[in-house]
């Protein structure tokens, strides 16, 4: 995977995770870019495309749009799985989540994002074990914020 | 609202975390750069001051703004200086930056220099938590260098204690590999062994990995294979077995073997995809999914394979009586497409389709006649290959609709001619009945047309045609064919002398098959009322009283020695005590050592000769595509369907449009966008039959279940006489042992199934004994052993044996000869020598007795001269020679008797003088029984038959007249071959 992006209906990024060394610039632009294709699409259409060199698998869930940039020999399929993974871990973690909570705890969701995946790849396929990885970390937190 | 922010004193500013920006930057909607320009300032300035938590906060706040596209290289080296804190929270969000920020020059440098110490650092921190955070972030800005400086160090992670940090190591390997390949090589075994890992996410990550090493270059990974089959075929982790299959598909390419293993765990995936697919159609997308499975039908290289294919193509367009099917013309094409395929099993799954098609979608008959037309036009193609008999299906229902569709013939004398042709000799006979019948049909069609352009010589000349083919059929071995073809040839001869004296018949030909076949539902009989007056269950005859039997006064007798026997013989055993009993009965057989089994005997013989299965089948490679000239194909349905779904649409808009203009302005309607289900209107429409249905047809319906389901019992026949010596010749006398026999059946009328299975023949000069003998291993088949004995002084040769067949029995003769061929026998006899000689037959029914004229001939060879001799015989096949001796025991021969099945009769024999043993003896002897149980002078028998037939028959001695009063009952239970 190359990048995952979060985004709102009215073109917000919410997110945005580059598994690859980036510029600046080009950062910027290709997220301008392809929140116009996607936002662009009606809500019937398919939800993966082929973009530059790149296959966009997006799918959207509520007024958020969770998108990734695959490479061409990867499964759309198992893509869109992930993404719909990473959303129950989201749920589960936040209780039926909406996009304020990933707003303000948008370093949580990073955390949740990178205990699932790593460097483009899944790490763990199990929720359960993420989740307490990330009550761990949680827990770990709040101790130092204590002392 | 900047005025609150501005109002604030420099406390509040310090105070203000992440929480406050967002909520900020959410509140300032107008005027949001200018708020950030403030904010900023503010982070500017809590980085300048010393403590590490204001800074901390700080670069919290920066990564934010980092995210939301603001520029933050600025504060690079704070936040390294941020992320060498202890703190935790601080570390993940500075992680979180260093990753965006990563391209700067600067930052780079900066890692190189600074950070590097710091993530090793992190690296061996005894917090599982923080080294968990160290890899996170490092996985997002490895470079070449950071590679080869951590690469020893996360290799030793690889192997830490926690599950959590191996599957990162593991993971983030990858990475390092990308950008130091040289690592791979040191770090291979240890990733293999992590494909082993105690925990699962330890191994998925592995799997993980090297799926995606081996997607570069999948040659290296080739040894693997066994092991990552190894995972296949024990893993429940989906996830994991998908990213196999995605290696293994890198990996076929190059390991053709690898391919034939990995056959049955893919085709158990594929099932389950396909079985997903049946639910997924609709009208909308059934087509495209057709194709695409017709791709894959093409592609398919296994057989199995394809077959389910096909079945799952046919299934899921047939589903809910062709709910989703639009197009007929696309469905008919789709399955004339399929009888192109190779080497299918499913010839009569496509014919049934076809026929329920064409007969109940009445538009589509044009279309269907024609494709089947070309497809018999073509059936040489469809039989050409024996290998794909299979398919030759397909032409039965071709036949049929042509023949009964045959108005909407184009050419019907072309078809006809088809159907006629010498090669259609060379189908199975059901498809050659359906032919010779078709025929028919099409020749009174063929008829009128002709007829009614006044070229009566036409006519005259397709009757010819039928004449000149039609004997072809007549002498068909099976018999529905000959029987079918000799009606019409009589007909058709018929017909022409009609012809020749000018009269026009095609009228009356016509009338032949006028009237319309329905199509009927599976539960139409239950519409049927039942009519007054008619009540099902009232018994027709008065049901045989219980007590009847104890009336005879033998039964009385017999009574008290069986008791069991007398047990009421109508007893109401449903199927499940039935199935229940029957298990026992197996049971006990299986332990009974005396109880020959009848399947280890066949698996033997089967062993010894290798199985049709074990034959090498070899895929032969046509170059030339089967495709049949002329036949559509069924992708441009596709085509034409989208065509006409957009008409319909634009019509549909524009239809909406007047409406727009006459109501304008009344609401919005609704937008004509995707349309739905409901909108695509089919192109044909289907004769759905499910409850409704056509109720003249219910006659139909009514045949005898019983008829079909059990074979007709052995009863009392009063049989024609048995000559049991066979007498030729000058007719020598014959041995005494036929003469005791008969004089046990006095009775002429009831002797037949008790009459001798050795028969002598007592010959002018040579003398043979034959004995049938069922064969075990083939329930159609006895095998009777013939003894020549030569009695004369000269020396005999050149013998053959030739039998004339019946309609039940048939001697089995090699392959290519015809029905009058004699045997040869394989043997010649010298003056006084005797030997035996082996002939097969294969019988239909063995529940009647059977009469076989036949003759011998051969060679006699005097001093002088040789003369040419003939030798009349009748070989006499009783239901007895059926029988195969098997032992049984008193249990299940209870077992038997109760169960219900089994229908009974008796009969009385006078006059038999000689002790009870002999008589057993001997009907255990001749007749294949053997003795369950003897008490006194009366004991029980049991046989069974080659099609497996139960056979119980008591034999006991009415003391005072000293008869034997025989009593038996046979029935027919699943055959336990």
């Amino acid at each position: 995977m190359r990048f995952m992006l979060l985004f709102s209906r009215q073109g917000k990024l919410r997110l945005q995770k580059w598994y690859t060394a980036t510029a600046e610039r080009d950062k910027k632009k290709m997220v301008r870019e392809l929140m116009q294709v996607v936002l662009a699409r009606k809500p019937k259409m398919c939800s993966f495309l082929e973009w530059r060199d790149l296959k966009i698998v997006y799918k959207r869930y509520a007024s958020l749009y969770f998108c990734c940039a695959v490479e061409e020999q990867d499964n759309e399929l198992i893509t869109l799985e992930v993404i719909h993974r990473f959303v129950e871990l989201l749920d589960k973690y936040f209780g039926s989540v909406c996009e304020l909570d990933i707003i303000f705890n948008f370093e949580k969701a990073y955390f949740i994002l990178d205990e699932f995946l790593m460097g483009g790849e899944i790490q763990d396929t199990s929720k359960k074990s993420v989740l307490k990885a990330i009550e761990q970390a949680d827990l770990l937190q709040e101790v130092y914020d204590y002392f | 609202m900047a005025l609150k922010i501005v109002k604030g004193s420099i406390d509040r500013m310090f105070d203000k975390n992440l929480q406050d920006l967002v909520r900020g930057i959410r509140n300032h909607k107008e005027d949001e750069a200018k708020y950030i320009s403030t904010c900023i300032d503010e982070i500017k300035q809590e980085l300048k001051q010393d403590n590490i938590a204001v800074k901390a906060n700080a670069v919290c706040k920066l990564t934010y703004l980092q995210m939301l596209g603001y520029d933050v290289s600025w504060a690079a080296f704070n936040i390294v200086e941020v992320m060498s804190s202890s703190k935790f929270t601080y570390k993940v969000s500075c992680s979180q930056l260093q990753l965006q920020s990563v391209d700067a020059v600067l930052i780079t440098t900066i890692i190189n220099s600074v950070s590097l110490p710091l993530v090793t650092q992190d690296l061996s921190s005894p917090n599982q938590y923080d080294t968990g955070v160290a890899l996170t972030g490092l996985s997002c800005f490895v470079t070449p260098d950071l590679a080869r400086d951590l690469a020893s160090d996360i290799m030793t992670l690889m192997s830490h204690t926690k599950p959590y940090i191996r599957k990162k190591a593991v993971l983030i390997m990858y990475k390092v590999f990308l950008k130091y390949p040289e690592s791979l090589r040191p770090a291979f075994p240890r990733l293999k062994e992590k494909l082993e890992d105690p925990d699962p996410g330890v191994q998925s990550a592995a799997v993980n990995v090297i799926c995606e090493l081996a997607r570069r270059n999948p040659k290296n990974y080739l040894s693997l294979a066994p092991l990552f089959f190894k995972l296949m075929t024990s893993s429940t982790n989906n996830w994991v077995l998908i990213k196999i299959i995605k290696l293994f598909g890198a990996l076929t390419p190059l390991e053709p073997r690898l391919g034939k293993k990995l056959i049955e765990p893919l085709t158990n995936l594929i099932h389950r995809a396909l079985d997903l697919l049946y639910g997924m159609v609709s009208k909308k997308n059934l087509m495209e999914i057709v194709k695409k499975l017709m791709l894959h039908v093409d592609k398919a290289e296994g057989t199995t394979y394809r077959d389910e294919l096909l079945t799952k193509i046919i299934d899921i367009c047939s589903q809910s009586n062709y709910q989703y099917i639009t197009n007929f013309e696309w469905y008919i094409s789709i399955l004339v497409e399929l009888t192109r395929l190779e080497g299918t099993r499913h010839g009569h799954l496509i014919a049934s389709q076809m026929l329920d098609v064409a007969i109940r979608v009445k538009a589509i008959r044009v279309f269907a006649v024609a494709q089947m037309a070309t497809l018999l036009d073509n059936g040489h193609l469809l039989t050409g290959n024996m290998q794909r008999n299979g398919i030759c299906e397909v032409l039965y229902a071709a036949a049929w609709i042509c023949g009964e569709f045959s108005e909407h013939l184009e050419d019907p004398m072309q078809t006809l001619e088809a159907m006629l042709r010498p090669k259609v000799a060379t189908l199975p006979g059901h498809i050659q009945a359906v032919y010779v019948q078709n025929a028919a049909k099409l020749f009174a069609t063929v008829l009128r047309k002709q007829e009614g352009t006044t070229d009566s010589l036409a006519a005259q000349e397709t009757s010819q045609l039928l004449i000149d083919r039609l004997p072809l059929f007549v002498q068909s071995a099976n018999l529905e064919v000959q029987e079918r073809a000799s009606c019409i040839l009589q007909l058709v001869k018929y017909i022409q002398k009609l012809q020749q004296k000018e009269v026009e018949v095609a009228e009356e030909v016509t009338a032949l098959f006028a009237g319309e076949l329905n199509p009927v539902a599976p539960k139409a009989q239950k519409k049927v009322p039942v009519p007054d007056g008619l009540d099902l269950d009232a018994w027709i005859n008065e049901p045989p009283s219980e007590s009847e039997s104890e009336d005879e006064k033998p039964k009385a007798i017999f009574t008290k020695e069986e008791p069991k026997h007398t047990r009421p013989r109508h007893t109401e055993v449903d199927e499940k005590e039935l199935a229940r009993r029957r298990e026992a009965r197996k049971q006990e057989q299986a332990n009974n050592p005396f109880y020959i089994k009848t399947s280890p005997s066949s698996q033997k013989v089967y062993q010894d000769q290798p199985g049709v299965e074990h034959i090498p089948v070899v895929q032969i490679d046509l170059s030339v595509p089967l495709k049949v000239p002329g036949m559509p194909m069924s992708d441009q349905y596709l085509k034409l369907e989208e065509e006409r779904r957009q008409k319909e649409r634009s019509e549909r808009k524009k239809k909406e449009k007047k409406k727009k203009r006459e109501k304008h302005g009344r609401g919005r309607r609704a937008d004509s966008g995707p349309e739905s289900e409901e909108d695509i209107t089919p192109a044909h429409h289907v004769d759905i039959v499910t409850e409704e249905m056509p109720e003249v047809c219910w006659v139909l319906l009514q045949w005898p279940l019983t008829d079909n389901e059990k074979l007709p019992v052995r009863t009392h026949r009063p049989a024609e006489a048995v000559k049991s010596p066979v007498e030729a010749g000058n007719g020598e006398s014959a041995t005494p042992e036929p003469k005791k026999k008969k004089e046990k059946k006095k009775d002429k009328e009831r002797k037949v199934d008790l009459s001798s299975l050795t028969v002598y023949l007592t010959l002018f000069f040579s003398h043979i004994v034959y004995d049938v003998q069922g064969n075990l291993q083939d329930g159609s088949q006895v095998v009777v052993s013939v003894i020549f004995e030569n009695k004369t002084d000269h020396f005999l040769k050149s013998m053959e044996f030739n039998v004339l067949d019946s309609l039940n029995s048939k001697l089995q003769r090699p392959e290519g000869s015809s029905p009058h061929d004699g045997l040869a026998v394989p043997f010649q006899l010298p003056p006084g020598v005797s030997n035996e000689a082996r002939f097969v037959f294969s019988v239909q029914s063995i529940v009647m007795p059977q009469k076989l004229k036949g003759t011998l001939t051969f060679i006699v060879k005097t001093e002088d001269a040789s003369t040419h001799e003939k030798l009349d015989f009748k070989l006499h096949f009783t239901c007895t020679s059926y029988l195969i001796t098997t032992p049984c025991y008193s249990d299940a021969y209870a077992k038997l008797l109760e169960s219900g099945e089994l229908k009974s009769s008796s009969l009385k024999l006078e006059g038999v003088i000689m002790p009870f043993h002999h008589l057993l003896a001997r009907i255990c002897f001749h007749h294949h029984f053997s003795v369950v149980e003897r008490i006194d002078s009366c004991a029980s028998m049991y046989s069974r038959s080659i099609q497996g037939h139960h056979v119980c028959l008591l034999v006991k001695t009415v003391s005072t007249q000293r008869v034997p009063c025989l009593e038996w009952m046979s029935s027919i239970l699943e055959s336990t071959r």
